[in-house]
């Protein structure tokens, strides 16, 4: 341990520890822009600069502490220096604050405050001009907004593993572009929405599907449904100012039946039905010699990746839909017909925390009836925004239960929103299928956890199936590397395209950096899920009532041919260079 | 084989050598720039790839220092020197006048293919301030009118 001085208290830290955390201990935060914990600690922004010492100030989110090193953190030059630092950043920012959807949720917007920024010259003069570019149908750059903090090129290429945008040009003509300046859809972007997440004012947003469900919901000729994936439930809250962790699963199905959807559904449900076809699925590739390992299919940040960067895992991917796609597809066809509701009114629509879902959802593939299986993706984010435009007093709402059919769920899908939580899903199911006798231990905590790459051999009857999870596609291609060199043998693969999984998806709620000094959104938001997991009645996929009647009236049995029909699908090689071969 | 395929041979030869060394990134970039008088595209993703280092990461070097160029330079590069010295003794005007002539803007390659102009700083011949250098050959002390007298000879081609 060292011992040093920040603003006349002592602190003392570990060796290692950088002077920005120090001063956390003492209760002070330190502004930053660029820094964004163990992801971005660059010093490029300037803004976290302090007296230290030196002849010149220094940036303290990359000073490591040293001991008896006296710290000033408010001194005038260094007011000074970082209001300068910032008037720099705004004079080339549009400070459209108005209609950003970043307003009040913004970085920027908070220094500013903070710092006491005033307008007038020092925040006019030269300014770059960009396009915005609205070409992906998941995410919209406006480099307008950009304060090239390079955050979202961490996210992208040190995070996933793409890379698909960097730092072009230099001096006053940088801007964050992908190659050759092009659209990003002509990239291999997998439109996970990470760059968003990491994003620290509005140059990144998502392409905003709420108009298109507004006319929806007003269309009295429809036949509306809705349906919420698990991971929304344990952040949405988080929007109305509830804490981080909060489970607002009744208020966000009452909330949605106040927006006036015809029937309110849950995306736990579908995973439920996920997992009977997926563990079959599974026991049936273990038994004929299939292509092992499986690998899940649920992620469509990761279904991209893998069909652009790893086309030869294609054969791994589970046939399997995902759940929302699933859910779609039968709200199409059995119960459409068990209510009599032409199929062409119906509108299915998803509340995500995915940004990629939105593309997903208009894969052509994905049509099992005719029709899209989902009509319109909408991220939490977008939800939580019609909820205010509604006016609906979302914290004081009571907690309502799903509509029935497809309400039910068990405990194995609500985990689904968290790395590990499909897997162990699916241990539980195949389980029971392999052995015909009943699991009783639940809890596989050895593919719990924040861990980049997690294993575990679990013994079922006479077998023993060795899986592994990952999370965040460059951990995807890590793993994945040493499967190709032959240094690893697995059964059962879950990949999740977002560190985190999907509690920490690109459309979840934004936590600002600084909170994120401090907390873990990918532990917290999980904690919620694993707690409604203890809590249901029902933990096991295959015990879902509403399952097993889906199954015995319509389905017949999982992977059967009406099942293959609706709830399969197939993944084609896509070009990590599509512009190449233009 | 055209003479692109052999270049492109001898750049994936030199990729090779280099094979998964990202600190490599320059050094091959600049034997594609001396080679084949830019970086391309295509070669941008084989370096890449071969580098292990993303397209981004290439582009991103490429674009932020001048000695690199994304188009097929010409077959002269007049560069015209605008250090501070040059400059006051009125290399603006050459440029100008040089541009206009071959009817091309700075850092662009004429339509025929034949002149690249740039904008350099000092190239450390001040003594003859303004200066130009066309290729390997320097022409120092110049007016805007003597613009078209040396570029006579290079207009064959």
């Amino acid at each position: 341990m060292i011992t040093l001085t920040i603003d006349g208290t002592e602190v003392k830290v570990e060796k290692g520890t950088t002077v920005l955390e120090a001063a956390r201990k003492a209760h002070i935060h330190i502004p930053t822009l660029c820094f964004l914990k163990d992801l971005n600690e660059i010093g490029a922004c300037r803004i976290c600069v302090v007296d230290a010492g030196a002849r010149n100030l220094q940036a303290s989110c990359v000073l490591e502490a040293q001991d008896g090193m006296v710290v000033k953190t408010n001194t005038p030059r260094v007011r000074e220096a970082r209001r300068t630092i910032l008037e720099l950043i705004l004079s080339n920012h549009d400070k459209k604050c108005l209609s950003c959807v970043r307003s009040q949720n913004c970085e920027l917007q908070k220094l500013s405050l903070e710092l006491g920024i005033e307008d007038g010259e020092a925040l006019g003069g030269e300014r770059t001009h960009y396009e915005i570019d609205e070409s992906s149908v998941s995410i919209v750059r406006d480099n307008n907004k950009c304060i090239l903090c390079r955050r979202c090129v961490a996210a992208c290429s040190k995070t996933q593993g793409c890379g698909v945008i960097g730092a072009v040009n230099r001096g006053f003509k940088t801007s964050i572009e992908s190659p050759w300046e092009l659209p990003i859809n002509q990239t291999a972007c997998i439109r996970c929405g990470q760059c968003i997440a990491a994003c620290p004012v509005g140059a990144l947003y998502t392409r905003n599907e709420i108009d298109r469900v507004w006319d929806m919901l007003a269309d009295d000729s429809l036949y509306t449904v809705v349906q919420t994936a698990p991971a929304v439930r344990a952040a949405l809250g988080e929007e109305f100012g509830m804490p981080m962790g909060t489970n607002v699963t009744g208020k966000m199905a009452a909330a949605l039946r106040r927006l006036s959807f015809d029937k309110v559904f849950d995306t736990d449900f579908a995973a439920d039905l996920t997992i009977m076809e997926e563990a079959v699925e599974l026991v049936n590739r273990i038994k004929t010699g299939g292509v092992l390992p499986m690998i899940t299919s649920c992620s469509p940040g990761w279904i991209s990746y893998c069909e652009a960067y790893y086309p030869e895992f294609i054969p791994n991917l589970s046939s399997c839909k995902s759940p929302h796609e699933m859910l779609g597809a039968i709200v199409k066809s059995y119960y459409a017909e068990k209510m009599d509701i032409p199929v062409e009114k119906i509108r299915v629509v998803s509340i995500m925390p995915c940004t990629a879902k939105k593309y997903e959802a208009k894969r052509p593939e994905l049509a099992a009836n005719g029709y899209p299986d989902v009509d319109a993706v909408l991220t939490t984010r977008e939800l939580a925004r019609m909820i205010k435009t509604a006016g609906i007093d979302f914290a004081r709402l009571p907690d309502e239960d799903f509509d029935s059919a497809f309400g039910e769920s068990t405990g194995a899908s609500v985990i689904f929103g968290t790395t590990g939580g499909v897997m162990e899903a699916a241990l539980r199911t195949a389980y029971d299928v392999l052995t015909g006798e009943s699991l009783e231990e639940l809890d596989f905590h050895q593919v719990r956890g924040v861990k980049n790459i997690k294993e575990a051999s679990i013994k079922i009857g006479d077998n023993t199936i060795n899986v592994a999870v990952v999370h965040g596609t460059a951990n995807a291609k890590e793993l994945l590397e040493t499967i190709k060199a032959g240094e690893k043998e697995y059964h059962f693969i879950e990949v999740m395209g977002c560190p985190g999984g999907c509690v920490t998806g690109g459309g979840q709620p934004i936590v600002p950096a600084q909170e994120r000094i401090d907390v873990d959104p990918r532990i917290e938001r999980a904690k919620a899920l694993y707690s409604a997991d203890a809590e249901k009645p029902l933990r096991k996929s295959h015990e879902n009532p509403s399952i097993i009647k889906l199954y015995e009236e319509f389905l017949e049995e999982p992977n059967s041919y009406k099942a293959h029909h609706l709830l399969h699908t197939k993944y084609t090689q896509k070009s990590k260079y599509p512009a190449l071969e233009k | 084989m055209s003479q692109r395929d052999e270049q492109l041979k001898l750049i994936d030869i030199e990729i090779e050598k280099h094979k998964g060394d990202a600190s490599s990134l320059m050094q091959v970039m600049q034997y594609s720039q001396d080679i084949m008088g830019y970086v391309p595209m295509d070669v941008q993703v084989r370096i890449a790839e071969g580098l292990g280092v993303t397209l981004s990461e290439v582009y991103g070097v490429a674009t932020f220092y001048s000695q690199f160029a994304l188009e097929p330079k010409g077959k002269y590069l007049i560069s015209v020197c605008l250090g501070t010295a040059c400059y006051v003794r009125g290399s603006q005007s050459v440029l100008d006048r040089i541009c206009e002539e071959l009817n091309v803007e700075p850092g662009k390659t004429s339509g025929d293919g034949l002149f690249t102009v740039e904008a350099t700083r000092c190239i450390g011949a001040c003594g003859l301030a303004p200066v130009i250098t066309i290729n390997d050959e320097v022409h120092g002390r110049l007016t805007a009118d003597d613009v078209p007298n040396i570029l006579k000879p290079y207009l064959k081609g």
